[in-house]
Order: C-alpha cells, then structure tokens, then sequence
C-alpha cells in the first residue's frame, strides 16, 4: 500500500480556509451554503489535477502560503488570483499542473490583480467533512478551522480522472470591472435604482466571505425607518442598510436577512466579485 | 390565494405571501410536489416569502412556469390547520424564570402565570431558520404574547434561552447577542453536530413548549 502524502503548513498569509462546493440545501436549518468564492477558478484546480468535483482545496487570500509535500509526492495546481509561485525558491506558473516531492516546499506571492487563489492538490485535503461538506463557513463558524502554520494536512483520494491538461493560461484580472444585475425583488422600496448603476463604488477595507461593502455612493431608501420582516438571501445579493452603503452577499452570507435586497448580481458574475480586493473599484449595469 | 413573484437575480425566485402562517403553508405546497424536486436546490422561507433556488441548469422560465398559481396552491386559512402537522410534535421543556417574564407579562397584560399558560397552551411551528444554525423562529401560538423586542439588546444571551419578539417565539442555539424578551430556558440541546440532523427543529416542524 503507497504511503498517502500530507502536505506541512509553514506559512499563512491572509486568511487561509479549506473550501469546496459547499452545503446546499440546509436553510430549513439555518445553515447557508458556503463554499469556494470564487467558484469557476476552485473547479479549475481540481479539474487540472483530476480531482472528482467537489473535492477541498485550500483559498488563499492575498498569497502568503508556504506548503510542503510530507511522505510523498503532491500534485498540485494553484489557479484563480496570479500568484508569484515558487517550488523551492524557482518560478513557476499559476494554471499548471507542479509535482512537489517529499521535502520540497511551494510558496505563493501577493498576487498582481485579484485577492483569491485556489491550491488543489490531486485527491482534494481529506480533513473531516461537516454537513456533507468540507467547507468552512465563516459566518455559522462550521467545517474545517482556519488553516495555520503548523497544520498537517492529509491529501484524501477524490481523484476522477488522470491528469490531462498540463497548464491553462493564467487568469489576469481587469481594472473596476462591471458587474451585470438583476432588479429586484425590492427595487421599489429604493428612491433611485440608477444610483447603483450610475455610480463607481469602491471596496471597502471590512468586506470579507459574509458580504462585499461597497462606499462611493449611497442608495437612499423611500422610507429608512421602514422594516422588512426577513428574508432569504442568497450570494451576489445586493442588500441596502437605512444607511444607503450597499453590502453585496458573498458565501458565507446569513440565510435571511433583513435589510431590502434591491437588486442581485448575476450568479456567473459573483466568481469575479469575490476577486474585488479592498480598495478597488467596481461599476454595475443591469443585464441585457 | 396566490403567492407573489418576485425576481431575484438569474437563479432564484422569490414568492410573497401576506402573513407567515401562509408562508408556512406554502412550504408544505412546495414540498409536497415531487416535480419540483428536480428543479430546486433550495427552499430558504422568510417571515414573507420563500426564496426557490433553482438547481444548475434549470432556466428560470421552467420553474416560474411550474410555480404558476394553477400549479402551486397554498389554500386558504383554515382555523387549526397550522395544528394538522404530518410528522411528530417535539416537546420543549422549559424552566420559566427569564428575566424579561415580567416585562412581558406588564407587556400582555397577563399575569407571570397567564403567560406561560399561554406559551404552553398551543402548538408552534417553525416558519423559518437563519439567525444562527439551528434557531427556529416559530408562529402560530397564542397572538396575545406578541411583544416588541428589548428597546435594547443584549450583548450575550445564554444558549438555551427562550424568547417572543413580535409574532414570534424562539430559542437560542447557543450563546449569541441578542433583543428578545427572555422568558424562560430549556436544557434540550438546539444544536449538535453530533446529531443528525444536528438542529432540533427544522423548517415545518411542530413544536410544544411545557413546564419542565
């Protein structure tokens, strides 16, 4: 029987969390769904190194992960925010697949554009699943602990498919992008949608998984003292508090909630939101 | 009656109803039809409204169509229909001693006593979920406990602590801040993991409170 490789923590930069497709279908609970924020770019790395979908990978924020491959080889691949890569101090790119020997140590850079970036290993980390799922959601405080130096984590066997694809191109992240939406469901409780499409809003410093706060501009309600009894929320919804500062939902969102939700990003354009970092820019404009 | 829709974003619709009895009712409707299993991923009800998530690759098209009022339908408030639940009533066993008994009974009008009476007195049910795992706002019980939330919450309220705000009742799963008037407490554990399922009560659910 082959030894199954681990990989040892030495470093961790921002926030460092095992994820994976998440846990839907648990609201009737209160438990939301969580998972990958970026979504496409967590598919991407398991696909590369032929993982089962759905298999855990770790999301890195802002880079700063130092990682080595224990008892045996690790392949892996590291997509979505472009990281400086290196395996034992010599470059490599983002989007391909890299086989890490026993010893040898991968270490990820502050990205360029973007603020997420996915490490899939061949076989996905084997740490216990919760509800089915070995995603850590940061809001409900459930799955996997924050990922730290020190950890050892076992590579599971998750594996679906033989390694086909060495290397895909990097991904590169464009300057305030737009992101489509839909009005609705309480657009009318806004005096002036146009204010959320008509203005350049930027990211603020406290955004994280729960939501994306967005300052610039405010989305002054019809009536502010006015209650909306709660409801359910999902990510990408764009949710207005009396004080006009949008909070765009990320995974780790509340399951109902009770501010208006006055308009809500298309779904395929929530991957790109969860790369906005703090500090950046962003433009919204109704779809079709 | 025919439940609103709403638009939310491409992969969800949100159906409106007037009161949470008829949100209650709609979960049941929604639930109860095996066609729409395929097409949703998830049932997220509110006090209003239940949010239906379509499953990757169902168009929004399809399952507004299988939502249409001739296709889903809610039914009209019968008087003890919220008491015709399928499924067992959990028991909640409750120690009535939170500090707020009093606020609520000088709120109601009642005495200390007429309140737990009236707590006890009849079935809740869970409506929805979402202020925390396994917190289950529930309606349906006696309408004189309806009191406003504390002018000002609480910075820690003890996990287990039962509590009213406005139609609702509900208990803590743990530790938590929070504005609801206190009224009592259970041992009867909300959350575990180590249960499954780990929340003790679950969208639909029936539920009577007793004197422990």
């Amino acid at each position: 029987m082959s030894v199954r490789p681990r990989l040892r923590v030495h470093r961790t930069g921002g926030p460092c969390l095992v994820q994976d497709a998440g846990r839907p279908g648990l609201a009737a609970i209160g438990v939301g769904r969580s998972g990958a924020a970026d979504r496409a770019s967590y598919a991407l790395a398991n696909r590369l190194v032929g993982n089962a979908p759905g298999a855990a990978a770790l999301e890195v924020t802002l880079g700063g992960l130092v990682v080595e491959a224990v008892e045996a080889t690790v392949w892996v691949a590291v997509t979505g925010a472009p990281v400086p890569l290196t395996v034992d101090g010599r470059d490599e790119p983002t989007g391909a697949v890299l086989a890490l020997r026993p010893g040898r140590r991968l270490a990820t850079g502050l990205p360029a554009t973007g603020l997420r970036s996915y490490v899939a290993v061949r076989g996905g980390f084997g740490v216990p699943a919760v509800l089915g799922s070995r995603a850590r959601d940061t809001m409900a405080g459930i799955g996997p602990a924050l990922v730290a130096a020190g950890d050892l984590l076992p590579v599971g066997d998750e594996i679906a498919d033989d390694i086909r694809v060495d290397a895909v191109p990097a991904q590169q992240y464009d300057d305030r992008p737009v992101l489509r939406v839909v009005r609705g469901p309480r657009d009318d409780w806004a005096r002036d949608l146009g204010v959320l499409v008509g203005s350049t809003w930027t990211v603020a410093p406290d955004s994280d998984r729960v939501g994306v706060r967005l300052a610039g501009a405010r989305i002054d309600l019809v009536d502010p003292d006015r209650q909306l009894p709660s409801e359910g929320a999902l990510r990408g919804a764009i949710q207005v508090p009396p004080g006009g500062e949008p909070v765009v939902f990320g995974p780790d969102h509340p399951v109902t909630g009770g501010y208006p939700v006055v308009a809500v990003v298309v779904d395929e354009d929530t991957d790109r939101l969860a790369q906005l970092r703090p500090g950046e820019q962003v433009r919204f404009a109704f779809a079709q | 009656m025919t439940p609103a829709c709403l638009p939310y974003g491409d992969r969800a619709l949100l159906l409106a109803v007037p009161d949470t009895a008829a949100v209650v009712r709609l979960l049941d409707a929604l639930r109860a039809d095996p066609a729409l299993a395929d097409l949703v991923e998830d049932l997220v009800p509110g006090a209003r409204t239940v949010l239906v998530q379509a499953r990757p690759g169902v168009t929004l098209g399809v399952l507004r169509e299988r939502l249409a009022p001739d296709e889903i339908g809610v039914g009209e408030a019968e008087p003890g229909r919220e008491r015709q639940v399928p499924g067992e009533e959990i028991t909640v066993p409750v120690t009535y001693d939170g500090p707020d008994l009093a606020e609520v009974a000088r709120l109601t009008g009642l005495t200390e006593d007429e309140v737990v009476s009236a707590h006890t007195g009849r079935p809740w049910r869970v409506a929805f979920g979402g202020f925390a795992p396994g917190f289950a706002y529930l309606v349906g019980g006696d309408p004189r406990l309806h009191v406003p939330r504390r002018e000002t919450p609480r910075t820690r309220v003890p996990a287990g602590s039962v509590g009213l705000a406005g139609e609702f009742s509900g208990v803590y799963p743990r530790e938590s801040p929070g504005g609801w008037q206190l009224i009592g407490r259970t041992d009867l554990p909300m959350w575990d993991l180590d249960r499954d399922p780990p929340a003790l009560l679950a969208a639909g659910a029936s539920v009577r409170f007793a004197v422990a």
